[in-house]
């Protein structure tokens, strides 16, 4: 048990992150398909910085940064340009993968001094995942993300600006998808590789979905990922079942899940004006 | 600001024009950006690609070799997006094409002309087939298909790796994952001293012309544009929105599949890594139908486009180092610009009363 305990693990912390940033941003009425671009600038620019200043923590900082900065790209051209969210997420995913990949060429092959405890990264994760949990549905605060996500002409009649409040999702969003990258690149590797992110980011935009929105159904949803990595790792080299069938599972699950969770629950559960622009003053 | 302007629903053609070309230049300047950032002068770079692409007829020709596959998808996608299916599984549907090619090429015993057609088919079966599940799941079960067309790429990707390791492994390949050379007949002939399938590239011409036609001047294409256009309406008008996402589904996902035909029999003549066979073509095929403007015809001059960002790509692997990437960052960044771009044309300047 506690052997299994230990596998599962370390895949937990950079999905639950990552999700949980998703789950901000699209409370809030931005879907944002750019996470695994979010990711990858993050796990270079924590790299990076670690690597030249050999303070790993350091490297946290910048990946929170940059991540946000990543977030907050998007939020412009989603929530001020009112652009379509889908196609700019894709945008950002394609220019942070890329970018990463051209600039992180100097770093293939570099090592760190010290890498960060991947336990920390769990602790942070399982807490933050109870903490906005707390947030979203007991603070006023998270009534007001919940509601610009849901009727944002709402939230506009009470004065309060859902341009800020977009912005902020979408930039924390960025920010933790950041996190989860430095986890990738200080922790778990630790060290810089193209494609380190490897579809994480994708998995964690399908996970919003399979936990409907909610922050401890991202922890269940990130555990339950964490078994399938498990099994896909453990049978490998099993002649009985080829190992690309079990790295395609997490993706098939994805679909499966969907199929079946819009068909029990309804559409109902995803916050109403999810990827519709916002226009003070439209009718 | 709202009160100089005012929104303009139908921005007439120049001035679609003018704003797409300041958001391609402004991307241009962002890439250089970046390249500046590895280490490379972006002057240098530029001077490198137009020497590499305009400066001679093998690297004009690499242009088009590239906007082959994008043409294909691309025309397919402009008819998807059009009805609002938003199809971004092109890149798997792109390799279930090119292994189903690959199935004919290897194990029928079809040859010459017919077995040709036999591998098309076969590939736009295939594109066809993977593209159905989304659009089977978005109407029956209400999925969205931009998560599950998104996903069915992994999985396609995996299926592959797995019949080049696996079932269809060559006997001659030893330490490689991939499968034997095709034979000679399911080899497409190219033009001499460039890598231009001329098959798939007519193909491809062909079909975004029969698409405009079907789009502007048939019933399926009338239902297609309000279906996009209206849904609510279409409704009303007694238009099945199934019968329109299913044929745009079977011909965005078979066009792709066509491409990936294309790309094994063309260029590899053999199945291989998936990385190998598609350079990211479904993505960038994304921002060819944007640039296009839901246009089958228009995704001619766009597919060049990108094309040409593909071939620059090469260019500045060969010559200065870098690495392949370079082509994720630009199309990244020109479809910021060009969806960035939008509200400034869709608005104009309110006139006084």
């Amino acid at each position: 048990m506690n052997e299994l305990l230990s596998a599962i693990l370390p895949t937990v912390p950079p999905i639950l992150l990552a999700t949980l940033g998703e789950i901000y941003a699209e409370r809030s009425g931005v879907a944002n398909l750019g996470v695994e671009g979010m990711m990858a600038l993050g796990a270079l620019a924590g790299f990076a910085l670690a690597h030249s200043s050999g303070n790993a923590w350091l490297g946290i900082f910048a990946a929170l940064l940059v991540g946000g900065l990543a977030g907050m790209l998007h939020a412009f051209v989603a929530v001020t340009l009112r652009a379509n969210q889908f196609v700019s997420g894709l945008a950002l995913s394609l220019f942070g993968v890329g970018t990463a990949g051209m600039l992180g060429k100097r770093f293939e092959g570099a090592t760190l001094e010290q890498a960060l405890p991947e336990s920390a990264f769990l602790v942070i994760a399982v807490v933050l995942a109870g903490l906005l949990w707390f947030h979203l549905y007991k603070t006023r605060g998270g009534l007001i993300l919940r509601s610009s996500g849901e009727n944002p002409a709402a939230v506009d009649v009470l004065g309060i600006d859902v341009y800020r409040v977009r912005y902020g999702a979408v930039i924390f969003g960025g920010m933790l998808a950041g996190l989860a990258g430095a986890y990738l690149s200080l922790a778990s590797q630790p060290s810089w590789t193209e494609n380190i992110t490897g579809g994480l980011g994708w998995i964690a935009v399908a996970l919003t979905i399979f936990a409907v929105w909610n922050p401890i159904g991202a922890l269940l949803g990130s555990l339950f990922f964490g078994v399938l990595y498990y099994l896909a790792f453990r049978l490998q080299g099993n002649p009985n079942i080829p190992s690309e069938f079990l790295r395609m599972a997490p993706y098939l699950l994805v679909i499966i899940a969907l199929a079946f969770g819009s068909r029990s629950r309804g559409r109902g559960t995803a916050p109403e004006a999810l990827g519709l622009g916002y226009a003070r003053g439209e009718r | 600001m709202m009160r100089f302007l005012e929104p303009d629903l139908n921005p007439p053609r120049y001035k679609v024009a003018l704003v797409s070309s300041v958001a391609l230049i402004l991307a241009a300047l962002a890439s250089s950006l970046v390249i500046w950032g590895f280490g490379v002068n972006p002057l240098e770079a530029i001077g490198a690609i137009l020497k590499g692409t305009f400066g001679d007829w093998a690297g004009f020709a690499e242009i088009i070799r590239r906007a082959i596959p994008l043409l294909l998808i691309g025309a397919g996608l402009s008819l998807a997006f059009r009805a609002k299916f938003f199809n971004i599984g092109a890149e798997g549907q792109l390799l279930m094409g090119a292994a189903c090619a690959g199935g004919v090429a290897l194990f029928s015993p079809l040859s010459g002309a017919v077995g040709i057609i036999a591998m098309f088919a076969a590939g736009f079966v295939g594109g066809a087939l993977w593209c159905w599940i989304p659009a089977f799941l978005r109407q029956r079960l209400n999925v969205s298909e931009i998560l599950s067309t998104l996903m069915l790429n992994y999985v396609a990707t995996f299926l592959l790796l797995w019949l080049i390791g696996g079932p269809w492994k060559g006997k001659t390949v030893f330490g490689y994952n991939r499968s034997d050379p095709f034979p000679d007949w399911a080899i497409l002939p190219l033009i001499p001293g460039t890598y231009i399938h001329w098959i798939t590239l007519l193909l491809g011409l062909i079909l975004s012309v029969i698409l405009q036609i079907v789009l502007l001047r048939s019933r399926f294409g009338y239902e297609l544009q309000v279906v996009g256009g209206n849904p609510r309406a279409a409704q009303y008008a007694g238009i099945s929105s199934s019968k329109v996402i299913f044929g745009v589904a079977l011909i965005s996902g078979g066009l792709a599949g066509l491409a990936g035909v294309g790309e094994v029999a063309g260029i590899h003549n053999r199945l291989l890594d998936p990385s190998q066979i598609s350079l990211g073509y479904g993505f960038t095929a994304i921002i060819v139908a944007w640039l296009a403007r839901g246009n089958p015809l228009t995704v001619i001059l766009s597919s060049l486009l990108m094309g040409f960002v593909f071939a620059s790509g090469d260019v500045l692997k060969l010559n200065l180092g870098m690495p392949t990437k370079v082509v994720d960052v630009i199309s990244g960044l020109t479809l910021f610009f060009l969806i960035g771009s939008e509200p400034f044309m869709l608005l104009k300047r309110r006139k006084k009363v």
